[in-house]
């Protein structure tokens, strides 16, 4: 008959005695979780890297502050450029702006391309990248997951200048369809130049030698081209290189999408350029992942 | 002990060894990291390896997970490739690996759903399956927090958690108590157990012969990239000696005359410790009729008729730095690799080394 209240006071009296065998109890259920019965069935290339996907959205979530670069950097690249070359390039700041705009838009987010590299960098250090790879899983998943999560990155940065831009009076005569196709491709062709960087983010020791290197290639290839200015008035050995960079042929794809034309050389250019930019990255990520 | 659980054991048995490998070699530069690794570990058992920092227990560990490739040799898990049949054994295997394999700033739900997702459970089953994982393994309350924010054994618990989202037919353990205070070795300890129970097998990596006495059914002690002894955890020890005697005498003039006694009621090396009133024996387990502990009891009775006052007396297991005395003639943190080529094989005769005085406390380091 006093058998329950006793039951009951002994767990937590054991609890607040602090008895020297407290683990049988906390893993009290272990045989039952162990036996987990059929394993489902591998799932697809596709359903995997959308978890990864998802993965990175959760960091988003937990470590918000890692969106900063793709709010506060490209307001401030847009009105920093805009102000600072309008009146001597253009005459008015509001006539550069509608030249600017699409170009600044491709800079901030090519720039932000490298944290892919810096992620996953910091993420060998730690031991989540083994389990990873003892997963019977599609190899390049976990790193296709890394850059679903920063084409959302992207988008929002695009999002971002885009609002800003409006209100400082920018007109895209492509209307609303010209803006998305043009974001669209920034999006697209930024997942595949990542590949470069989750290939040095593999290559590098450090975090610091990964942005290092980062800004080294990103320097040259964003300002010799054609986003700040027109390239007419570079010496010729320069025309040269901005007119092979691929930077160039997206910022003028974007540019004309978002003014309404659909300059399919300038878009083929890009998607071959984005193609192969996968083809040779990709397959050198893979290689350096798997010899890890 | 349902038919079920036998069968399922049965079945896995079947398949041979679980890890079988030959001449498993990984230089990494100038280092010889794993120098010729020959395992054989049946399924169904957990299977220390034994040894100190830097001795190639992590490297090999990783090459048989498939995480780094081997430079020489060969290994096999379940009869399937490292290398060429790399996915095959992936999919049979887990590894918790030295340092938290699960994302530091993923809550512990968030950690064992994206786990259970990738290896193909529906988003439902994927939350169930966490919940129930999380709440056995005493982590229900911290479900919703960052991993970053866990303790220690926390940390553990969900690593382990995550790598049995499926039970594995091998799980490889690496290193899963150092540095946990001794409630949390015991919780983990705990399921090693149970996991062991349910049919996987365990490659379990430990510096301390305390864990791999208590979960190993066997035990392979490696050392600069070798396995330099292999056996039950009783044929080990009784290769060393059962354990040592530590006392603590309340007169410190009566030391030499302890001394005396224990050496002859021991049959045993004796040595005089730092501290002006303690002293530690050896213990033989070989050879001798009586056990271990009772050996030491006749002795401290034999020091009691003497006279000699005992303050503090000890049995400890024989350390691994004692283990590595007998086998090596070197103390197991000697970082620096021999200059000769010769490397002692388990000498089952008397160890003849003169202890020295580091050796005297570390029977009770491993044994926190």
């Amino acid at each position: 008959m006093n058998t329950s209240p006793a039951s009951a006071r002994t767990p937590a009296s054991a609890r607040t005695a602090g008895t020297p065998q407290p683990s049988t109890s906390s893993t009290g259920g272990l045989p039952a979780v162990l036996v987990t019965g059929k394993r489902p069935p591998r799932p697809s290339a596709l359903s995997v890297s959308m978890t990864f996907g998802w993965r990175a959205m959760l960091k988003i979530k937990h470590v918000p502050e890692q969106l900063f670069d793709v709010t506060a950097f490209p307001i401030m690249m847009t009105l920093m450029f805009t102000y600072l070359f309008g009146g001597a390039l253009a005459g008015s700041t509001t006539e550069y702006l509608q030249f600017l705009l699409p170009g600044i838009m491709v800079m901030s987010v090519v720039m932000t391309t490298m944290y892919t590299g810096v992620s996953v960098n910091t993420d060998i250090e730690k031991g989540v990248f083994d389990r990873f790879r003892t997963l019977p899983i599609w190899r390049p998943a976990p790193m296709v997951g890394y850059l679903l999560g920063d084409a959302f990155r992207y988008t929002m940065a695009s999002v971002v200048i885009l609002a800003v831009g409006l209100v400082l009076g920018f007109r895209p005569g492509g209307g609303v369809l010209g803006v998305l196709a043009g974001i669209a491709l920034l999006v697209a062709f930024s997942f595949a130049f990542s590949w470069l960087w989750t290939m040095f983010g593999l290559l590098l020791r450090t975090e610091k030698s990964v942005m290092g290197v980062s800004m080294m290639v990103l320097f040259p290839l964003t300002f010799l081209s054609n986003i700040l200015v027109e390239p007419r008035t570079m010496p010729g050995w320069l025309q040269a290189f901005v007119d092979v960079n691929p930077i160039t042929h997206l910022v003028a794809a974007v540019r004309g999408l978002m003014e309404g034309e659909w300059p399919a050389g300038e878009i083929m250019w890009t998607l071959i350029a984005g193609g192969l930019l996968i083809a040779v990255f990709g397959t050198l990520t893979m290689r350096l992942y798997n010899r890890k | 002990m349902g038919a079920e659980t036998s069968k399922h054991t049965t079945s896995r048995q079947k398949d041979g060894p679980a890890i079988e490998t030959s001449g498993l070699v990984k230089v990494f530069g100038e280092n010889r990291a794993v120098d010729g690794i020959d395992l054989r570990v049946p399924a169904g058992t957990v299977y220390g390896v034994l040894g100190p920092n830097g001795a190639g227990k992590t490297t090999a560990v990783r090459m048989l997970a498939t995480l780094l490739r081997p430079d020489g040799g060969e290994a096999r898990v379940f009869g399937h490739d490292v290398q060429r049949e790399a996915d095959a054994v992936r999919a049979r295997v887990s590894l918790t690996g030295q340092y938290a394999s699960v994302d530091e700033d993923l809550t512990g739900t968030e950690n064992l759903v994206l786990l259970a997702r990738l290896l193909g459970h529906s988003k439902p089953a994927a939350r169930k399956r966490a919940a129930m994982l999380l709440e056995s393994f005493g982590l229900a309350d911290a479900a919703g927090r960052q991993v970053k924010q866990y303790s220690g054994g926390m940390r553990r618990r969900i690593d382990i958690a995550a790598s049995i989202l499926n039970t594995p037919d091998l799980l490889f353990l690496d290193e899963p108590t150092t540095g946990l205070d001794p409630r949390s070795r015991n919780q983990v300890w705990d399921i090693v157990r149970a996991v062991v129970a349910q049919g996987t097998t365990v490659l379990l990596t430990t510096q301390y012969l305390d864990e791999a006495d208590q979960l190993a059914g066997r035990i392979a002690v490696i050392d600069h990239g070798r396995v330099i002894a292999e056996g039950t955890p009783g044929q080990l020890k009784s290769s060393v000696g059962a354990g040592s005697v530590h006392l603590r005498l309340r007169d410190g003039g009566q030391r030499e005359e302890a001394r005396q006694v224990l050496s002859q009621t021991l049959a045993a090396q004796v040595q005089l410790e730092a501290d002006p009133v303690a002293l530690t024996a050896r213990v033989l387990g070989d050879g001798t009729e009586r056990g271990a502990a009772e050996q030491a009891a006749l002795a401290l009775a034999e020091l009691t008729r003497s006279g000699i006052t005992v303050d503090h007396f000890s049995l400890g297991q024989p350390s691994l730095d004692e283990v590595f005395l007998a086998l090596t003639d070197r103390p197991a943190h000697d970082e620096q690799p021999p200059d000769g080529t010769s490397r002692n094989g388990p000498s089952h005769g008397g160890p003849s080394h003169r202890g020295p005085s580091q050796n005297g406390h570390a029977a009770e380091e491993t044994t926190p």
